[in-house]
């Protein structure tokens, strides 16, 4: 089944394309990656997706429901989770308070029904020894892991991860993507940007690779980092 | 997932907390006995006091919360207090009940203000709350059946036949002036009480932690499923109502009002602002701790005219620099010690071990 539809998704800031005309569809189950060069228009379509900027053309389904005009609050009631490239922590709040935010707000829950819950994520991602630290505090492998955390909190259908592994060491990059994996074993629909793409390649099925906001191409990790083109434009720079 | 049998729960009650309460409570009791037992002067400036206290209460909920930096709360000052006259004057209301009415008059000034405000961010926003406040004002000089632009007073009958205002004069030989007095200031104590409790039991709900979400990080709080432009209305209004409600009392107690005193935005959100930010913006307790030095430096320096308020500034400019939490804020972080505790501390089985480091930063929510 259909999870995510997107339709001729256009978005431009004055002359810069960010977004031109993407279609692609999510499945139930499937874990996506997307890569791209710098400013190809990754983030500005996790953007697009939860509705944090407006797209100008085409439309977004989820679960069969159209929420192109539908607000970032909605689409995360609705089970789109997601995690920011540059962490956005409650800096003031503590960890554990931050994970109760996206509890109690994204499910529609009393804090107190939701609390178990969180402290059973904060496990999970090991964050679980800072749960009462400030927020502000934490290291930028922890900030990481705050991120996921929240958006699990959240009991997304739907999680969208942005560069979750960038700028952590190749320990700490495996024990994340452990993480993920066994939130995607869960049923978790993941959509995951990555530049480390080794980490990406061995939990996603699918590859959609993004150019100057548009596709280039979609399907399995292999064919994707065999292809000519891709090599060209993205693997190129790096040969 | 862990799968052992163990059980997570939330504590946010602090043992400083707890007897601060009930210390609390016995302050709130023998300040109920201030008429009975000190002088008029000093009933006057602990109604001075707990007016003050509700009105940076507000404002502390506005800007360290709600991140409204509203520089435009004389509107509903001066409007309450220009509701209450208009009842007591043309209709004949109780004041008592008119200053209570008064909190719902500022209200629905707040809803054309807050259509416009709401659409400025930031700094804008508080200029935009200037400009509206300048423009309720300048209509009310208008209003010739309560004085125009020079202002009038509270009639004498209408103060006598107060409510209480007789009883108290035969049951415990008071005059006028006197009982009337102490009316206002037992309006302005549970005011004060009222005020605190209703925004430590706020902060204390779901709505407080996502109102604390929306301060440090709006867009992430939205991507949360937190209703953020609800949550701000939300505020303004309740905060619109209760400093109408406010303004009323503080110029019920003066009896005399006029458009540019009730208007000021010296007295009402200058002062406001430096005793929130001197004492700790983002605490209950900040405003608190404020109003005290407020209090004394006004008491000690009120003599020196204009250099007070340059002293005033300098403070208040050294404690954004030196300490951007306020005195409670650099207190609290020190000592640990918070009286109105926000903070949800998760522990385990009941015990707080995995729950040591709860003690940085002043701000709690």
């Amino acid at each position: 089944m259909t999870l995510l539809q997107l339709d001729g998704i256009s978005k431009s800031f004055g002359a810069l394309t960010v977004a031109d005309d993407i279609t692609f569809s999510v499945s139930e189950g499937e874990a996506l990656g997307i890569i791209g060069p710098n400013g190809a228009g990754k983030s500005t379509l996790f953007n697009l997706i939860t509705g944090t900027i407006g797209a100008d053309k085409g439309s977004i389904r989820f679960l069969g429901e159209d929420v192109t005009r539908v607000s970032p609050m909605q689409r995360c009631l609705s089970g789109i989770g997601r995690t920011f490239q540059i962490p956005q922590p409650f800096e003031k709040l503590t960890v554990f308070e931050n994970l109760l935010v996206a509890g109690a707000f994204g499910q529609q829950r009393g804090e107190r029904e939701v609390a178990s819950e969180c402290a059973e994520i904060l496990v999970e991602t090991g964050l679980i020894a800072e749960a009462n630290k400030p927020a502000g505090s934490l290291s930028l492998l922890q900030r990481k892991r705050l991120e996921l955390a929240r958006a699990l909190a959240t009991k997304p259908k739907l999680l969208l991860l942005d560069e979750i592994a960038g700028g952590l060491t190749e320990g700490e990059c495996a024990v994340l993507v452990e993480t993920i994996r066994a939130v995607h074993r869960r049923g978790v629909t993941v959509i995951w940007i990555e530049h480390v793409l080794h980490a990406l390649n061995s939990v996603v099925d699918h590859l959609l690779v993004l150019h100057f906001g548009r596709v280039l191409g979609l399907g399995a990790p292999q064919d994707m980092m065999n292809s000519q083109e891709v090599r060209e434009i993205y693997l190129g720079m790096e040969v | 997932m862990s799968s052992t049998a163990q059980t997570w729960t939330t504590k946010t009650g602090t043992r400083a907390s707890g007897l601060f309460g009930v210390a609390a409570i016995l302050v709130v009791i023998v300040a109920a006995g201030a008429p009975f037992l000190v002088s008029r002067d000093i009933v006057q400036d602990l109604f001075f006091i707990l007016t003050m206290l509700v009105l940076a209460q507000n404002w502390n909920l506005l800007a360290g919360y709600a991140g409204l930096l509203s520089i435009g709360q004389q509107a509903f000052v001066g409007f309450g207090a220009y509701s209450m006259f208009g009842m007591v004057i043309l209709l004949g209301v109780d004041p008592l009940l008119a200053t209570l009415l008064a909190g719902f008059f500022a209200m629905l000034l707040a809803i054309p203000a807050g259509f416009f405000s709401f659409r400025l961010q930031g700094a804008y926003f508080g200029v935009g709350t200037w400009v509206i406040a300048e423009a309720v004002r300048l209509v009310v000089a208008q209003w010739k059946a309560l004085g125009g632009g020079t202002g009038t007073s509270l009639p004498g009958e209408a103060r006598k036949a107060m409510f209480g205002v007789e009883f108290l004069k035969d049951t415990f030989d008071m005059k006028t002036s006197q009982a009337s007095d102490a009316i206002a200031y037992w309006f302005a104590l549970v005011l004060a009480a009222a005020t605190v409790l209703l925004f430590y039991r706020i902060l204390r709900t779901r709505q407080g932690l996502g109102l604390a979400a929306v301060r440090d990080n709006e867009t992430a709080a939205r991507a949360l499923g937190v209703n953020a432009q609800r949550m701000k209305v939300f505020v303004y209004l309740t905060t619109a109502f209760v400093t109408g409600i406010t303004g009323a009392l503080i110029y019920l107690q003066k009896a005399r009002i006029s458009p540019d005193a009730a208007f000021s935005v010296t007295d009402w959100t200058a002062y406001v602002l430096f005793i929130v930010v001197i004492g700790g913006i983002g605490t209950i307790e900040g405003p608190i701790v404020g109003m005290i030095v407020f209090f004394v430096l006004q008491k000690t320096l009120s003599d020196f005219g204009s250099v007070y308020l340059l002293i005033l500034g300098f403070i208040g400019i050294a404690t954004m620099i030196f300490a951007p939490a306020g005195l409670w804020g650099l207190f609290s972080a020190r000592t640990g010690i918070q009286l109105f505790p926000i903070r949800r501390r998760l522990v385990l089985n009941g015990s707080d071990h995995i729950a040591q480091n709860t003690r940085e930063g002043g701000f709690n929510g």
